[in-house]
């Protein structure tokens, strides 16, 4: 479709010899400037004409495609190259499918078939542009609303994610693909580099049959083996983040963001914007490849995804007439700001809301190590409520242990089990305090796999269970079990050596035998009674609300 | 005297019975299957019937008695040892009243006006002598041995009723029984199997290893994904220590939270146990029912200063209530919980609840 899309942009280029014309049209049009009143007449014809036409005759424009081709096949290959990205491929569409109007308009037969064409590519532009509108920041939304609005087939679902999508070849090609051209725009100054700047990382052993949409790495294979040094496409601190990341040195949703939007900040300082080019647009597009580096490392989370939107959105926001030190300034104030209002201030309000739920003589049960509400029980403590705290954790990261030791350091008095052993110690328990990785749309919690074993119990106990989440995890996924998307931890980490004997030392020689190491889980909200948030205590189904209250503010 | 060395080679065995059971129950799981372990109990006890000196039947059920509270008082959590005892007693009973020639089975508790109208216990009963209830006990005692052997085998020969190709079925822990089980329906079908380790032991990498060398598909997850994995899962298989009077289990640790998860997605659950494993206990609030083991299993001393001010726990069983389980299946057929204290009642005397 591509090749015929640019063949057909020169046969019609040719035809018309209008190309002066086209080609300004066309750099206005990847320049992201709006649309001349002419272009929106054009597709205004277009649309009316696509209303009256409906039913019409589906295999005569495909011929009459080959037909041009096979005319004027001697042409010689368009200017830009086919791969591109959408932006480029949504310019020359329009322009086409309104040059190819003007010829049409003469025949009334030949008129139809040009017009399915016509409406066809209409119809993909919309799509890639409402698409790329939310990517670019509503630099194109302007053009995309005259196309997208007649259009019944604007999707809702946003383009799926590459990481479930490995059971997939074309996706898998398609990245591949993408991740190529990003070392191509490297490449601009002329270095001779040899080696893979942005590496595809390979799956390691063998996958459950259940999962085989979803990457599994293997810790010791790090993604940096693949890359050459020095990697002038990514930045180091992006090489040293990204290793951080696939090693678990880092890990847990607020840590990796914050290390996240650090290593951006150092970015930003050491950037230099090149000669003809714009800092808004070019940084954007420097960050492109740092961001599928570390999503190679190790899937983004929701909070780093809603972290990188915002920093993008800032980056395009800002003015073309800014000096370049002023710029990188401001974007530095506005990281520190973001981290601290939706991070370090939203947990003192959480804290604030927590500690009214907390009574003397309470038992409280977390699980795992979650940073906030660690916090809420140091600032309990403080605060002189009396209560113990009993620690489940469970194989195989055993982060309880960590939450383990920053509690006992301060003085509260701690019990600590395994998660199998949860129907023991739930009858002695008062509250559950869980912690949270992302608020789904749906009210549904994704957290660390073992939550909603906990809640559920807890709900047999009849135990309250609370959620904490500061509202920049909330996202606007929906999703109901734990398999369509989810993360595969390294399977080796469920070997253990017991008694001198390890079972499972040599799980990849046996064919039938798999190993499953899963990272998160989602709990339904009917097991959830509260969730703590800095705007206040809601319940789970209130997740939308806060999600639609959050836009329109931006 | 050839008494004397046969009474103390017997008080022997039996003081090496109890410092073998005293030494297994370790926590590391069962070292020895329970089925060995009702073997062994039941050998015992047709040695003590055969060696040791008795003239009537009650003066055997005293001796049995004697030596079964040593037993049970050794490791109380190992119900094998008990229930072994008390159907031994219960054969007994039998055997006497046979020997008699009255079908004393008939008036067992049958009817309230039989209990009012009996009055006394048939205690002195028992004094009689009979010259042939030695090799009757014996005879009997054998007989029992034999449908222990033949348990395995009766369960998994079930198998194929219940498991249908193309399944997920999904276990915890490691049950010599539920192996048999799955082995025996892998032959003629093809399913998958999920194995949760149960932590801190991880007996399921055991029983992951030896399945899959059947070819069966097994996958191993840790317990924290139990939930998260059982909306794919058609059914859930699991062994048990006990079963207790009411119809519950006792199991290994984490069996109570798959049994939430499977009512949850109103997956069944099913239960492989012989009828040996029944118990006449209930559960109850005591210090008998849960069984501890050294807590360095799930905080090791590697952990250092916290050690000493942190509580640690480490269960080995949990109680499953009886509305959590869909079917039990055992070496006489498949029963639901419900059916449980009948069982019970033609398995044991209720005079020998208490022993």
């Amino acid at each position: 479709m591509a090749d015929s899309d640019g063949r057909q942009v020169d046969s019609i280029n040719h035809a018309t010899g209008e190309e002066g014309k086209l080609q300004d049209i066309v750099k206005a049009k990847s320049e992201g400037k709006e649309l001349t009143k002419e272009e929106k007449q054009r597709l205004r014809k277009e649309k009316k004409q696509h209303k009256k036409n409906k039913k019409d005759d589906n295999k005569g424009p495909p011929e009459k495609e080959k037909e041009k081709e096979k005319e004027k096949a001697s042409a010689p290959p368009p200017s830009k190259p086919v791969t591109q990205s959408p932006a480029h491929k949504a310019a020359p569409a329009p322009v086409t499918a309104s040059a190819s109007e003007t010829p049409a308009a003469a025949e009334k037969p030949a008129k139809t078939k040009a017009e399915l064409r016509a409406e066809r590519r209409a119809r993909q532009d919309s799509e890639r542009a409402s698409k790329q509108g939310k990517k670019e920041g509503g630099q194109q939304s302007t053009s995309s609303k005259p196309k997208a609005s007649p259009n019944e087939l604007q999707p809702v679902v946003k383009r799926l994610p590459e990481h479930v999508q490995v059971d997939d070849p074309a996706a898998l090609k398609k990245l591949a693909k993408k991740l190529e051209r990003q070392q191509k725009s490297g490449q601009g100054c002329g270095l001779n580099i040899t080696g893979v700047q942005v590496p595809l990382r390979s799956d390691y052993g063998y996958k459950v049959s259940l999962f085989s949409h979803l990457h599994q790495y293997s810790r010791k294979n790090p993604p940096t083996q693949q890359i050459s040094i020095p990697a002038t496409v990514i930045h180091p601190s992006i090489v040293r983040l990204g290793l951080q990341y696939s090693q678990g040195i880092i890990a847990g949703s607020n840590a990796r963001s914050v290390a996240l939007l650090h290593a951006f900040k150092q970015v930003i300082q050491d950037y230099s914007t090149p000669p003809n080019e714009e800092l808004s647009r070019d940084l954007v597009n420097k960050l492109s490849p740092y961001i599928s580096f570390l999503s190679q490392c190790r899937p983004l989370s929701a909070s780093m995804g809603n972290a990188i939107k915002y920093i993008k959105k800032e980056i395009s926001n800002i003015p073309n007439q800014c000096k370049e030190e002023e710029a990188k300034g401001k974007l530095q104030a506005c990281i520190d700001s973001y981290i601290n209002e939706k991070i370090i201030l939203a947990s003192e309000a959480i804290s604030k809301y927590a500690i009214e739920k907390i009574s003397n003589g309470d038992v409280i049960l977390v699980y795992g190590c979650s940073s906030l509400v660690n916090h809420i029980l140091c600032e309990a403590f403080e605060k002189q409520r009396q209560f113990r705290v009993i620690v489940v954790d469970s194989r195989p990261r055993l982060e309880g242990r960590e939450a383990l030791r920053r509690l006992v350091k301060k003085g509260i008095r701690c019990t600590y089990v395994l998660i199998s052993a949860l129907s023991y110690i739930l009858p002695e328990v008062s509250k559950v305090f869980l912690g949270a990785h992302a608020l789904l749309a749906n009210g549904y919690v994704m957290s660390r796999v073992g939550t909603s074993q906990i809640a559920l119990v807890a709900k047999a106990y009849n135990v309250p269970v609370l959620v904490c989440c500061e509202t920049y995890k909330f996202c606007e996924r929906v999703q109901t079990d734990s398999f369509v998307s989810n993360e595969l931890d390294d399977p080796d980490d469920l070997i253990v050596t017991r008694n001198g004997k390890t079972h499972l030392e040599n799980w990849q020689t046996v064919k039938s035998l798999g190993l499953l190491n899963l990272v998160y889980d989602v709990t339904p909200p009917d097991f959830v009674d509260l969730v703590i948030t800095d705007l206040g205590m809601i319940p789970c189904t209130s997740v939308p609300v806060v999600l639609r209250v959050k836009n329109v503010d931006q | 005297m050839p008494g004397a060395d046969k009474e103390t080679e017997l008080s022997e065995r039996i003081e090496s019975f109890l410092s073998e059971l005293k030494r297994c129950g370790s926590g590391s799981g069962s070292l020895r299957g329970s089925v060995e372990t009702a073997r062994e109990t039941s050998s015992l006890l047709r040695r003590i019937t055969a060696q040791a000196r008795w003239s009537s039947a009650g003066e055997l059920m005293e001796i049995i008695r004697k030596e079964g509270r040593r037993m049970t008082a050794a490791q109380p959590s190992e119900t094998t040892v008990g229930n072994m005892i008390r159907r031994v007693l219960k054969i007994i009973r039998e055997e006497y009243a046979r020997s008699r020639g009255s079908s004393e089975e008939a008036d067992q508790q049958e009817s309230l006006h039989k209990l009012l109208t009996s009055g006394g216990s048939s205690e002195d009963n028992f004094r009689q002598h009979f010259a042939h209830l030695k090799a009757n006990v014996i005879e009997a005692i054998n007989e029992l041995l034999t449908e222990l052997e033949g348990t395995t085998d009766n369960i998994s020969m079930q198998a194929l009723e219940h498991i249908h190709s193309n399944e997920v079925i999904m276990t915890i822990g490691r049950s010599r029984t539920v192996e048999a089980f799955l082995k025996d329906a892998a032959r003629k079908r093809k399913f998958h199997v999920i194995v949760a380790e149960c932590a801190p032991f991880c007996l399921g990498h055991e029983m992951a290893t030896s399945l899959s060398k059947e070819d069966i598909e097994t996958t191993v997850i840790p317990d924290a994904a139990i939930f998260a994995v059982m909306s794919r899962v058609n059914k859930v298989i699991i062994g048990t220590q006990t079963v207790l009077a009411n119809g519950g289990l006792r199991a290994v640790n984490g069996t109570h939270t798959l049994a939430l998860a499977a009512k949850h997605h109103s997956t069944p659950l099913i239960v492989c146990a012989p009828m040996f494993k029944l118990s006449p206990q209930f559960p109850n609030e005591d210090d008998t029912f849960h069984k501890f083991v050294s807590p360095h299993e799930v905080l090791p001393f590697t952990e250092g200063e916290i050690l000493s001010k942190v509580n640690a726990h480490c269960p080995v069983f949990d109680y499953v209530p009886p509305e959590l389980i869909t079917l039990f299946i055992s070496n006489i057929g498949g029963h639901a919980p419900s059916y449980i204290y009948r069982l019970m009642s033609e398995l044991y005397h209720p005079e020998d609840h208490e022993l």
